[in-house]
């Protein structure tokens, strides 16, 4: 009895090592389906995208959609990988409600492509291989009235999902840790949103994740049996049930016992992985190359163009801002980190913006702002042409650094032109001299141990008294003109 | 009734009589209407005869024609339509009980073709199930006799399609040929039925067997005819990515065109697989005629067909076992109550009749893990030797000549408990699927067998043979010429002893 070792709360050996190869299917972002014409939208009533194809309805063929094919292959070569000139489309064989040909049209021996590696920055930076990356469909989705299939009363089926394009990537067990499985995703993740390939959301399944884990001592061979892990939602979800796994496999091995060859599934609520079926009995899927469809040939020509046209990939960009556009490594590193925001700095600077100047505005202020509120970039109604208005607003002197950063919010939460929102809030810079000195005076009269820190040579009391004047002034006073007339006075 | 019965008179006669305005669609398909009516408890070629939507389009097409429009190419005619092959709105059983009332949501491309050209679908044809065998006898839904012989099979699988067209039911017919379930029946019940280059006919909307044996292909009375049917259903579809985009010829017009001077091959292999002596005499009969019509005729060898059936008994049971996986009772077809979704499984699917299992379970093992290499895969590479086996005679010759079957129709009832038997039935028809070839049947004489019967009294029944043509890829118009000319030259003696096959079968008793 392997699993009683839980329970005698032996030490875990140190030496043990773990061994972790990832599966991730990822969705294609085509608008139709990978054999047929529907939509591939998500959210639609159930069975609203469905035709005799993505149902299996006799007598009807599947026809390779040409864009999953190009976004699979812009995927692949963005992760390194050998781009096959002639894969083939197989069918793997079983039967399940969801899967209405009863069987799925992947491929097997001859698939799109192989041999690729992402890195992961560590620390230290490692290479991730890549063994293999293929074109699949996606199946429907079941819904069980009751806990699952077993014990249900009944199910329903839901096909819009099903035939929806799909790119399986395949690791080698070069994984180590639930953290490098972390950064291994996270850059998988990013590599994608990147490329247009996908909208690598896991919450709407776009994204997910199965592994395979097994321990091993150090430096030596296998040591456990491979335990496959399904369910796995989130990357917060992949990195705990690969602690756990690995925690759990450590005290059997400690305790003499033998993990078992099968398949876990993580239960999100408990937090730990139960068992979900017995891999001794390995599913035969009898793959066959599949007869409805011919050998997926690429030309190298189009090979050539798919390449030419291929959107710039992270590392790229971060080059380009850091070299180029003299962005600090760090801030490039934040700004590569998706496609969009990317995009979003891209427009400010070809819009005219300082680079540095945009840079700073998007990570300080822009991503406080969703961050803060849990936004993404799509949820913001505001866009690269208003931030740049509202860094010329502060250039030209119109408005002071603070209230831009007050306009920001409200740019943030509205959409409105910031020049608008200065015109109509009257934000303008207060610069008319006998006010501000009015001001000062009242705040120098206030204010008598900063007044004596300045005679003092404290500079920071300098500071203070233009703080009070700009909270006086609700910000609007123009800070360089105050800080000038307050030297004059007490100098 | 008799010689100038309209349900006698071949499509393109027909087509001639309504065009000058001589009979109307509508009397073309209430003459074919009452004909099925009158000799369908003999024969039992349908199983959904489609009266009123037929009735309908014939004056349609009627209409059409006195506003002087165009009809299309088969303008009136009246089409049966094997049971495997999508029309909308009607059942498509593939004669399973899985599928006994199932209605298609959707036309076949080639129905949607026939229906552009303004054909009169008729009818749905009985067949056997999911068109695995070779004499309809494996319907779970009905039985059809040979006109020629009702105590005989017609072949099959599309066994209901060529009955229907022997017996003067309907003009024209489409078949679906996986290893000769065109051109068998064709044979066997004396009419013309052409296999088509694999993928120069769509197969989208035809219920799927071995997708990549799968064709399918026209059923008529004569050559002509069958070519009347190839120019509405011959051309690439988007739908099918293994239908190719090449140039369709008229096949009608190439029939003007002489067969002299084409080089004919005899694979001798195909004399040697159980032929029968009335089919051999037959045949040496034939090759004398295309001899007299300028084809030179020579002896070659295909040595790899030897091992063809052997190789179709995996690779289509393989295709099959995948295929036939979405009939599981969860969307559509008949389900079985059940506790469990594994019983549901098992329950419904004990409803696929025996032959149908046998193949899964042939497929299956074939496909399965350790067993993939030495059978799957073993039979995909002779399946490239047959394949170069035919390139090779092709350098050589235009067409290949053997008989269709080696033996002429069999007893109802004779070979159900033998499938070896049964399946030797297509021994010489199954090469031009392996190989993607087109190839013809063409009737050309008879035999003559002792009516059979265990103390009955003895006569002689003649029952048709026919001429295989099969012809390189893409190359339907040699195969088609050449059977056209060599139909010419027996058509007299075919159709007299058909038209009088037609007339014993309407008479009462």
């Amino acid at each position: 009895m392997p699993e009683s070792a839980l329970n005698e709360g032996r030490a875990i050996p140190e030496d043990l090592e773990m061994v972790v190869g990832l599966e991730v299917h990822v969705e294609l972002l085509t608008k139709s389906k990978m054999f047929c014409r529907c939509s591939t939208r998500f959210g639609d009533p159930p069975n609203s995208n469905v035709c005799p194809v993505c149902l299996g309805l006799p007598g009807s063929l599947p026809v390779v959609n040409r864009e999953a094919v190009r976004l699979a292959v812009i995927a692949a070569l963005a992760l390194n990988c050998r781009v096959n000139p002639r894969s083939r489309f197989a069918r793997k064989n079983y039967f399940y409600p969801d899967l209405p040909k009863g069987y799925q049209i992947s491929q097997y021996e001859e698939p799109l492509a192989v041999g690729g590696y992402v890195m992961i920055p560590g620390p230290p930076p490692k290479k991730i291989r890549i063994r293999r990356l293929h074109l699949e469909e996606d199946a429907g989705k079941s819904m069980h009235a009751g806990e699952d299939i077993t014990r249900a009363a009944y199910s329903l089926l839901d096909f819009n999902r099903c035939g929806v394009p799909l790119i399986e990537i395949v690791s080698e067990p070069d994984i180590c840790s639930p953290e490098e499985a972390r950064q291994y995703l996270e850059e998988l993740r990013r590599i994608l949103e990147f490329t247009g390939v996908s909208d690598v959301k896991m919450e709407e399944g776009s994204m997910r994740v199965d592994s395979n884990v097994s321990l091993r001592r150090l430096g030596q061979e296998r040591l456990g049996a491979l335990v496959e892990l399904k369910n796995l939602n989130s990357f917060r979800a992949v990195v705990r049930a690969l602690t756990y796994e690995k925690d759990r496999q450590s005290r059997i091995l400690a305790a003499g016992g033998t993990v078992l060859r099968e398949t876990r599934g993580w239960d999100e609520s408990l937090e730990i992985t139960v068992p979900l079926r017995l891999k001794e009995t390995s599913e035969d899927y009898r793959y066959f190359p599949d007869p409805d469809l011919h050998p997926l040939v690429l030309s190298e020509e189009w090979l050539e163009k798919v390449r030419r046209e291929m959107p710039p990939l992270p590392e790229e960009k971060r080059g380009y801002y850091v070299n180029v556009l003299g962005i600090p490594a760090y801030d490039a590193g934040i700004l590569t980190s998706s496609r969009k925001l990317s995009e979003f700095f891209d427009e400010c600077v070809s819009r005219g913006a300082d680079p540095k100047v945009a840079s700073n505005w998007i990570l300080s202020e822009l991503l406080g702002y969703m961050n803060s509120r849990g936004l993404g970039l799509d949820a913001i109604p505001t866009s690269p042409e208003f931030l740049v208005k509202l860094i010329r607003l502060i250039d030209k002197g119109v408005i002071s650094g603070r209230i831009a950063k007050d306009i920001l919010a409200k740019m943030c939460e509205t959409g409105r032109d910031p020049e608008e929102i200065v015109r109509e809030e009257g934000l303008q810079q207060v610069t008319d001299e006998a006010f501000l000195v009015r001001v000062i005076d009242e705040v120098i009269a206030e204010n008598p141990s900063a007044v004596e820190g300045i005679k003092k040579g404290r500079s920071k009391a300098i500071a203070f008294l233009v703080g009070q004047v700009m909270k006086k002034t609700g910000g609007r006073a123009n800070p360089e003109l105050v800080n000038i007339i307050i030297k004059s006075k007490l100098e | 009734m008799g010689d100038n019965a309209l349900w006698n008179m071949k499509a393109s006669a027909l087509l001639e009589l309504m065009t000058a305005g001589e009979v109307s669609a509508t009397e073309v398909v209430e003459a074919f209407l009452d004909r099925i009516s009158e000799v369908e408890p003999k024969v039992g070629a349908f199983l959904e005869v489609m009266r009123e939507e037929g009735l309908a389009q014939a004056r349609r097409i009627d209409k059409l024609r006195q506003s002087g429009e165009y009809p299309g190419l088969l303008g009136g005619l009246p089409v049966a339509v094997k049971d495997n092959i999508c029309v909308a709105g009607a059942r498509c059983t593939s004669g399973s009980r899985m599928l006994a009332n199932w209605i298609a949501p959707y036309d076949a491309t080639v129905v949607r073709a026939l229906k552009e050209q303004g054909a009169v679908i008729i009818g749905k044809t009985n067949m056997d199930e999911f068109a695995m065998g070779s004499s309809t006898e494996n319907s779970a839904l009905g039985l059809t006799r040979n006109p020629w012989d009702p105590r005989r099979v017609p072949g099959g699988s599309s066994g209901g399609s060529a009955a229907a067209v022997a017996a003067g039911e309907v003009p024209l017919a489409l078949g679906s040929d996986t290893g000769g379930s065109v051109r068998q029946p064709a044979a066997f019940t004396g009419v013309t039925g052409l296999k088509p280059t694999y993928g120069r006919v769509s197969r989208y909307g035809l219920v799927a067997f071995a997708s990549s044996l799968d064709q399918i292909g026209p059923i008529a009375a004569d050559v002509k005819d069958v070519c009347l049917l190839m120019d509405v259903i011959s051309g690439f579809d988007e739908r099918d990515s293994t239908s190719e985009d090449r140039p369709v010829p008229s096949y009608s017009r190439v029939l003007s065109k002489s067969a002299r001077g084409l080089k004919a091959g005899v694979p001798k292999e195909c004399l040697t697989q159980g032929v029968s002596r009335g089919v051999r005499e037959c045949f040496e009969r034939a090759l004398e005629i295309l001899e007299d019509l300028g084809i030179g005729i020579k002896e070659t060898s295909l040595p790899m067909i030897r091992y063809a059936l052997d190789c179709y008994y995996i690779i289509a049971p393989a295709e099959a076992s995948s295929n036939l996986s979405r009939f599981d009772g969860v969307r559509y077809g008949l389900r079985a109550e059940a506790k469990s979704l594994e019983e549901m499984y098992m329950r419904t699917r004990r409803n696929f009749g025996p032959e149908v299992r046998r193949r899964i379970m042939l497929g299956t093992f074939a496909l399965s893990a350790g067993y993939y290499d030495a059978y799957y895969l073993r039979a995909a590479k002779v399946r490239t030797l047959i394949r170069r086996d035919f390139k090779r005679a092709f350098e050589e010759f235009d067409i290949l000549l053997s008989p269709t079957t080696p033996t002429t129709a069999f007893l109802l009832g004779e070979r159900t408990q033998d499938p070896l038997s049964m399946y030797m039935a297509d021994v010489l028809t199954v090469p031009a699927n392996l190989a993607g070839l087109p190839a013809l049947s063409v009737p050309c004489g008879f035999e003559d067998v002792p009516s059979g019967g265990n103390g009955e009294k003895e006569t002689l029944r003649r029952l048709p043979v026919g001429l295989q043509i099969t012809g390189r890829p893409f190359d339907e118009e040699t195969v088609l010429c050449a059977g056209y000319a060599f139909y010419q030259a027996v058509a007299a003696a075919v159709e007299a002893e058909l038209t009088c096959m037609r007339k014993g079968l309407g008479q009462v008793g």
